[in-house]
């Protein structure tokens, strides 16, 4: 006992690989035995290789001039100049709507609403913005932060529906100021959806793609799960059709031949909305699937004790299944969001100027020819942008609400 | 007995049968209950106990024999089997209570979308029956910031908001902590003396025999005995009711 | 007084649960069929007014008259359409396959180097995750294809590699065996190395079911199959001849060439699909509870059995679902090919085929036909699986 005692003694100081200091964490981390070292060093090396030809192309070899002379095209398509502040109108709105909603679903200005509210901020940093850009950018931080806090101060009952209500007049008027009303010469004259382009319609298509396919999606899932054998079927036929085929035929299949299931005399459907339903189909069937994981997690229990109380099947499910099936898949949702957005990219391919879109026009444009590098770079840095930081949010969201830990 | 039930049997089951696949879950089982009665139903596991009275309320659904629940026999009808369920409240081994809404709004959703009840008039009655099962105190916390004791209280304040003629407990105490135990157990027996039909199915031995008026051995998916508790406890006539006992004992 | 036999009381039919359960049922299928009926109808008419006949595959017998410009079989614009499909859907599994075995490997490698104690590696491999996951697939597709493929130099001005591989905007020109006469033999030699090694297998596996120790049987095969193959390579008189390309004015000779569209396909769909699989093999390793790990070194096993026999059997329960929808995305996603100008199935068939007959109807159900088997096929393939693993489990 004394001799280790006498051991003891000399270790009352951890050892240097132990300590919280810079080299201590060095040594741990990084040169901890000889594979490790080695390790480090080929990683070090593969680094500067990657870094150095990088910061080559960016700062030396890059022609960025295409970027700031299509900046407009980038970002709205060919949706006017003078209409731009009906966009800015939309993005105020939506900061101001989701930081409202965050407060009624979530309560606490969390580290995820923090984040939220430093989306805008990252984007100021994207070196091509003009300034009144970046002044509009900050005016929605403030917006959504505005929304925060004043909703905190409303004395409102059902936060869950309130929320649902904003998100549907957020819907209608988003979409009154981007059509426009009245007039050529009125204060707000139409514009037609085949204008709107670039970042706005890849957003919006996302936006409108899962929204609209959210109700199919729920009610293909509860199908799904019934107990009705035919509508079961019926269910899983429509999901396993979809999530069997990939997205760009059924994209080509809107396009050539959503006008012929029409009767004569159909009025000619726009090619972004045959776009947009394609993309709803298609979306509704992923929803269906995480809905159902949602479902499938609610213990038979719920359901019992639900009928013993006399709760209709329809009151069963609006009040006890679904609130919890769809809290649960919130995360999963968001994913699926994320997903949607990065997909939306291939209706460049049946003719719609999308983000995508709109770079393969730059593109063609002999002022810019071989600028490829410049130019979908830019498009792939905003796309991560926007889906980085929403799964980044999403997984705060995750593990705050402790979902996924087992 | 007659053929017929008489005013005050509140539930009769006569030779109710119920095959899982083709495992035979219950065999010809017949109980008839008094109103303001309370029977306790003992059983090993695997007897059949729980199968039976969720068959009284139709979560299971019984494929021969008669169950009649008030004056309304239970078929496929939509309309007896949604008035038997409103007749008839339940407690459930897990609680069940539902972790979305407060412990309030648990009590008040029934009431409000089945019995078109006011919401205030609904709260008020809410908060009379908390303060009945002893807590109050706990009326806007979630399901899952209580005790299982307290979370049995309110699934039985629960059940009660829909003023219920019978209350169906299926092994209330089974999944509790030994020191909540008696919480549950005393809200129980308070609710037996206002004159509450109660079909109870438990392993509590000091339970059935304070405050069963009757006990129902069950084995097999048989009814093997009917008795008060003093017969049962001294005078068992069956061998494996006195085998179970033994061992429970 | 009331009588017993209540179950002699038959409701009324609009109150009896099972009828209302059947007529549920009846109203939705009347109301998707009535709603099918009218599209298909509104359909027909409107294909009757484009075509003599409105639905026929007879079309798929003429002939094509467009080339395609690559093929694994012989096909040329005399051929029929079926023939160009097929060359399509064989381009499809070509890209598929070989994509699937190198994003595997490449996935693996990021997986496991995300969960490196080494904190460079990590990073490194956290990194390239979080790009390639928030990145649109057809946006690094387009990026390869133009920004990467099509800025190497002229086939004049190709960069050379070790003498042999030579890459230029056309592609990259890459050595490759020409059999001889000895192929043949070989090829059954290499057949005999097969046998043996699953000979040797089978004996191996039983006698670790005997013994309790099970030896490293896929390793053994391997092993046996690499000697049986190199004994027939040094035997026989040269099985395969290195055919190496070389510059011969504006073109490369020999060797074979993969064009910049199959490439810039391949690539991208490994980069982008290795992220996802990376995600998937972190988070089957990370699934085995510490517990496991440890109950193993309790029990006295090495990290390295620890490893075979404890986490890997329970991690690969984990991942192999998602890993097989991974898979199944990748074939999906190939058909991507269309934007950067790769014959696969969708472009032959879905642009192709279908501009030039306007037959949308058949060609949409020949493409979503071959798509839907190919996951049906999965997902069957994958259900098996799945019971198999449980029976283990229980």
């Amino acid at each position: 006992m004394t001799s280790a005692a006498d051991a003891n003694s000399d270790r009352s100081v951890l050892p240097i690989t132990e300590r919280y200091t810079l080299i201590g964490w060095v040594r741990r981390n990084l040169f901890s035995d000889t594979l490790n070292s080695l390790l480090t060093l080929a990683a070090l090396a593969f680094l500067f290789i990657v870094a150095s030809n990088l910061l080559r192309w960016a700062f030396v070899t890059a022609e960025w001039g295409v970027i700031p002379a299509n900046f407009n095209l980038i970002m709205r398509g060919q949706y006017p100049a003078t209409e731009a502040w009906r966009l800015w109108l939309v993005i105020y709105l939506l900061g101001a709507v989701v930081g409202s909603s965050w407060r009624l679903l979530s309560g606490k200005f969390s580290g995820a609403a923090r984040l939220l509210i430093a989306i805008p901020f990252v984007l100021m940093l994207i070196p091509f913005f003009s300034m009144a850009t970046r002044l509009n950018l900050v005016i929605t931080a403030a917006a959504s932060a505005a929304g925060f806090f004043i909703t905190g101060y409303l004395p409102i009952q059902r936060r869950g529906r309130t929320a649902a209500y904003l998100l549907l007049a957020y819907l209608v008027v988003m979409l009154i100021l981007l059509q426009g009303v009245g007039a050529e010469e009125g204060p707000m004259p139409p514009v037609a959806p085949i204008l709107w382009g670039g970042l706005l319609l890849s957003l919006l298509l996302a936006f409108f793609g899962i929204t609209l396919s959210f109700p199919l999606g729920v009610a293909l899932a509860l199908g799904r799960q019934s107990k009705l054998p035919a509508i079961r079927v019926m269910s899983v036929i429509y999901i396993e059709f979809i999530r069997g085929v990939p997205l760009i035929s059924l994209l080509f299949m809107g396009q050539v031949m959503l006008q012929l299931f029409l009767p004569d005399g159909f009025p000619l459907v726009d090619r972004v909305l045959r776009a947009l339903v394609a993309i709803t189909l298609f979306s509704a069937a992923y929803t269906a699937e995480n809905v159902r994981g949602g479902l499938q997690s609610i213990s038979r229990g719920q359901y019992e004790a639900a009928n013993a109380l006399g709760l209709s099947t329809y009151q069963s499910t609006i009040h006890i299944i679904l609130p919890q099936a769809l809290r649960a898949v919130i995360p999963v949702l968001v994913g699926q969001f994320i997903s949607l957005f990065k997909d939306t990219t291939l209706v460049a391919l049946v003719g719609i100027f999308d983000l995508l879109g709109i770079a393969r026009t730059i593109l063609a444009n002999p002022d810019w020819l071989g600028t490829q590098q410049e130019v979908y770079a830019i498009i792939a840095v905003l796309f991560w942008i926007f889906s980085y930081s929403m799964s980044y949010a999403s997984r705060r969201l995750e593990q705050r609400l402790g979902v996924g830990q087992r | 007995m007659s053929e017929e039930a008489t005013a005050d049997e509140i539930i009769v089951c006569q030779d109710v049968c119920k095959w899982f696949g083709d495992f035979q879950a219950l065999k010809n089982c017949s109980l008839r209950v008094q109103a303001q009665e309370v029977v306790v139903i003992i059983g090993p596991s695997g007897s059949g106990k729980s199968t039976f009275i969720r068959c009284i309320n139709r979560l299971e659904e019984h494929q021969a024999g008669d169950i009649i629940v008030d004056g309304i026999p239970l078929t496929r009808d939509v309309r007896n089997i949604e008035q038997i369920r409103s007749e008839t409240g339940m407690v459930f081994q897990q609680f069940n209570l539902f972790p979305h809404l407060t412990v309030l709004e648990n009590i008040t959703l029934a009431p409000i979308q089945v019995r078109k009840m006011r919401k205030d008039e609904a709260q008020d009655t809410a908060m009379s029956l908390l303060n009945r099962v002893g807590i109050p105190e706990q009326a806007d916390k979630y399901p899952g910031q209580l005790s299982g004791g307290q979370q049995q209280r309110v699934a039985i304040a629960r059940s009660l908001a829909m003023s219920p003629k019978i209350m169906l407990f299926d092994e209330p105490t089974s999944a509790l902590d030994p020191e909540m135990i008696k919480e549950v157990l005393d809200v129980m027996q308070e609710l037996a003396e206002t004159g509450m039909t109660m079909l109870v199915v438990t392993h509590e031995m000091g339970f059935a025999r304070e405050v069963a008026d009757r006990i129902v051995f069950m084995d097999g998916g048989e009814i093997m005995e009917v008795g008060t508790p003093e017969h049962f406890f001294t005078n068992a006539q069956h061998d494996r009711t006195k085998l179970f006992l033994s061992q429970i004992l | 007084m009331q009588t017993i036999h209540a179950s002699q009381v038959r409701p009324p039919f609009y109150r009896d649960e099972r009828v209302l359960g059947v007529f549920s049922q009846v109203l939705v299928v009347v109301i998707v069929l009535g709603l099918g009926l009218f599209f298909f109808s509104n359909m027909i008419s409107g294909l009757r007014e484009k075509h003599a006949v409105a639905i026929t595959f007879s079309f798929l017998g003429q002939t094509a008259g467009f080339d395609i410009g690559e093929s694994l079989i012989e096909y040329s614009r005399e051929r029929t359409y079926l023939r160009a499909f097929v060359v399509g859907l064989l381009n499809t599994f070509q890209v598929a396959v070989l994509g699937i075995v190198f994003a595997t490997a490449l996935g693996i490698l990021i997986g496991v180097m995300r969960l490196s104690t080494n904190f460079l590696v990590n990073r490194i491999a956290a990194v390239y995750i979080d790009i390639f996951r928030n990145i649109p697939l057809l946006v690094l597709l387009i990026f390869w294809a133009q920004g990467v493929f099509l800025k190497l130099p002229r086939v004049a001005d190709a960069i050379v590699l070790a003498d042999s591989f030579y890459l230029s905007n056309r592609g990259v020109a890459i050595p490759w065996g020409i059999p001889t006469e000895s192929w043949r033999t070989y090829l059954i030699v290499l057949g005999a190395g097969v046998i043996i090694g699953a000979a040797l297998a089978y004996f191996l596996r039983e006698h670790g079911k005997r013994t309790g120790r099970m030896p490293l049987v896929t390793l053994w095969f391997i092993i046996t199959v690499a000697a049986v193959g190199l004994i027939g390579w040094i035997v026989l008189p040269q099985p395969l001849t290195l055919d190496i390309p070389s510059l011969e004015g504006f073109n490369t000779q020999g060797g074979i060439i993969l064009s910049q569209q199959f490439l810039a396909l391949l690539s991208g769909l490994i980069i982008y699909t290795a992220a996802f699989i990376a995600e998937v093999v972190r988070a089957g390793i990370q699934s085995v509870s510490k517990g496991q790990r440890e109950a193993a070194t309790a029990l006295g096993l090495t990290p390295a059995q620890t490893l075979r026999l404890i986490i890997f059997p329970q991690a690969l329960r984990v991942i192999i679902p998602p890993l097989t929808s991974q898979y199944l995305n990748l074939t999906k996603n190939s058909s991507l090919a269309i934007a950067i100008g790769y014959p696969d199935l969708f472009a032959v068939a879905g642009n192709t085929i279908l501009n030039q007959t306007g037959r949308e109807i058949e060609m949409f159900t020949m493409i979503m036909g071959t798509y839907l088997s190919l996951s049906l096929l999965t997902s069957i393939l994958m259900n098996v699986y799945n019971r198999r693993i449980r029976l283990v489990e229980r």
